[in-house]
């Protein structure tokens, strides 16, 4: 503990800078505990990998635009943004009105924007806000994915999702990635169309940084269907995980019920894992794509052992209808990949009996998700009592390294 | 914290003290419904006011450590339930005043340090004294 100050003889408190944190507060000074967890969880000591951390692309909407291809569609969507008030940062994408309830009405400040203050530079602020958070944590590597850009499975035109998709990973692969090595990323796939999947993984293969493709989880498509086989073959002939990330929405049969985002944020981001998966495993698609690594992100954990119960339970009976299947649902679950967050914690019994269902010790990983409002600091991991000190040590970040060949 | 509300250990909460008193100003530094948020050596404190009595605790969230004390000061959200049970909405219990962690939400009371779905959630008190010539915490 550091030296108490002294005024006159008296041991005196002096105010600290920031009394509340709000939008515009410096994202160091939000972290400040966290960046005091380093040294009392030691975290130095691990190689800190964030599966899952996010910039928010709204503020560079317009330099995304520009990088639309088509002279019509960026064109249409410059127009947006001069005569629309509030499609400037917005014009073509799909940002559902439940996404501003995600801060509580201003109660997790950071949540709604990062409205601090950077010095003008040469480099972007998107890096420089990113570098923050991950010094802020003790991060050594972070796996950066858009924000508005993950709603595009909802989007009602598929030209457009297409179009935006190339456009973003254009401008995310020139403004960010070639500035910080610390910076990787599993670029967005228009999964829709397979064509412009494959024209995608091709582009971006091999740029230094994009360590994989990733497909928003929020959409309404069977995953199994032939159509998107290529899109497999291709990513697993070149030794590329795909993941899917988990989105919200309040439009489906099951969420248009609901009133609150509690109940909307609960449910959805984790269904439409759920969902996937499910089809992923009962069409086989382990057995048709033995290689492929598979990522699931964002849904938390406490789905898993649901899913391997359910899908072996029914599976017994049903063979049936997943021929290609040569073991049960839940071994297949246990050889996938997930993220930790957001890791439900509060029933600690449970947490270390999902944790040895999904083999946490080699298949789970560490993610922060900040800056979103349920985002987890590394100490979530570092402090679970139950792991070993290896097991802490990869989820922190080893069967990262090893995934993403860092 | 009970070990039974979260699975990860919080060592924040066995921060070293000196069991010293220490100044922290006058006495209208800290106004009615409001906060002060002071640096006593490491330590990171918030004192807060209601209904005239002051209230201190360390800025550490017992959910994740996030800088509590920093966060929006506002009442308790409560539903309007009539006898046949149904919902007339939200409505401000202004007599409940919480303190919300900036970093995820959670919401305590600022007179009992306690979360109001489940009080072993609860922040870690710092003594407070209001003397003549101002207020003290024992950090």
């Amino acid at each position: 503990m550091s030296k108490i100050e002294f005024v006159n003889g008296v041991s005196t408190a002096t105010e600290h800078k920031v009394q509340q944190i709000t939008t515009r507060t410096d994202s160091r000074e939000i972290l400040a505990n966290a960046h005091r967890d380093i040294a009392l969880y030691h975290l130095d000591d691990y190689f800190i990998v964030d599966v899952d951390a996010h910039h928010v692309e709204f503020d560079s909407w317009a330099e995304i635009l520009d990088h639309l291809e088509n002279p019509v569609l960026r064109h249409n969507a410059k127009e947006m943004t001069k005569n629309w008030p509030n499609a400037k940062q917005l014009a073509f994408s799909n940002h559902p009105v439940g996404l501003t309830f995600q801060d509580v009405f201003g109660r997790i400040p950071h949540q709604a924007e990062l409205a601090e203050h950077v010095e003008k530079t040469n480099e972007h602020r998107d890096l420089t806000l990113v570098r923050r958070a991950m010094d802020s944590m003790g991060i050594k590597m972070q796996v950066v994915f858009p924000q508005p850009m993950l709603e595009m499975g909802l989007h009602p035109d598929p030209d457009i999702v297409t179009a935006m998709t190339f456009a973003y990973n254009r401008w995310f692969t020139k403004t960010i990635l070639p500035h910080e090595t610390r910076v990787k990323t599993l670029l967005c796939l228009p999964f829709h169309d397979p064509d412009a999947s494959i024209k995608m993984i091709q582009e971006f293969g091999e740029t230094p940084g994009v360590v994989g493709f990733m497909i928003t989880s929020q959409r309404h498509a069977g995953v199994h269907k032939n159509m998107y086989m290529r899109i497999y073959r291709e990513l697993e002939e070149r030794g590329l995980p795909l993941a899917f990330h988990a989105g919200p929405s309040w439009g489906d049969t099951m969420t248009t019920t609901m009133n609150r985002f509690l109940s909307v944020h609960s449910m959805s981001f984790v269904t439409c894992n759920m969902t996937h998966m499910t089809n992923w495993i009962v069409n086989g698609l382990p057995e048709r794509f033995p290689k492929l690594k598979v990522i699931w992100i964002e849904s938390g954990l406490a789905r898993v052992p649901f899913m391997m119960q359910r899908l072996d339970h029914e599976y017994l009976m049903r063979q049936s209808d997943a021929p290609l299947l040569k073991r049960l649902p839940s071994e297949y679950i246990q050889e996938m990949y997930f993220t930790s967050q957001p890791l439900e914690v509060t029933i600690p019994h449970m947490l270390e009996a999902t944790c040895k269902a999904v083999h946490a010790e080699t298949q789970l990983m560490y993610s922060s998700d900040w800056p979103h409002w349920d985002f987890d600091v590394p100490s979530r991991i570092a402090g679970l009592p139950f792991l070993t000190e290896q097991a802490k040590r990869n989820i922190l970040g080893e069967t990262a390294r090893k995934l993403f060949r860092f | 914290m009970n070990r039974d509300l979260i699975a990860v250990t919080a060592l924040w909460r066995n921060m070293p003290t000196t069991s010293q008193k220490v100044f922290v100003g006058a006495s209208d530094r800290v106004p009615e419904g409001t906060r002060l948020v002071v640096d006593v050596a490491d330590t990171t404190i918030g004192i807060f006011r209601v209904e005239g009595k002051l209230y201190a605790y360390l800025n550490r969230c017992a959910h994740q450590g996030g800088p509590v004390c920093q966060g929006k000061i506002v009442p308790r959200v409560t539903e309007v339930i009539d006898e046949r049970g149904e919902s007339h909405g939200f409505a401000f219990d202004e007599s409940n005043l919480h303190i919300v962690c900036p970093w995820h939400g959670f919401e305590y009371d600022i007179k009992t340090g306690m979360h109001p779905g489940r009080p072993s959630a609860q922040l870690i008190r710092v003594t407070v004294e209001e003397a003549s010539d101002g207020i003290y915490v024992t950090v």
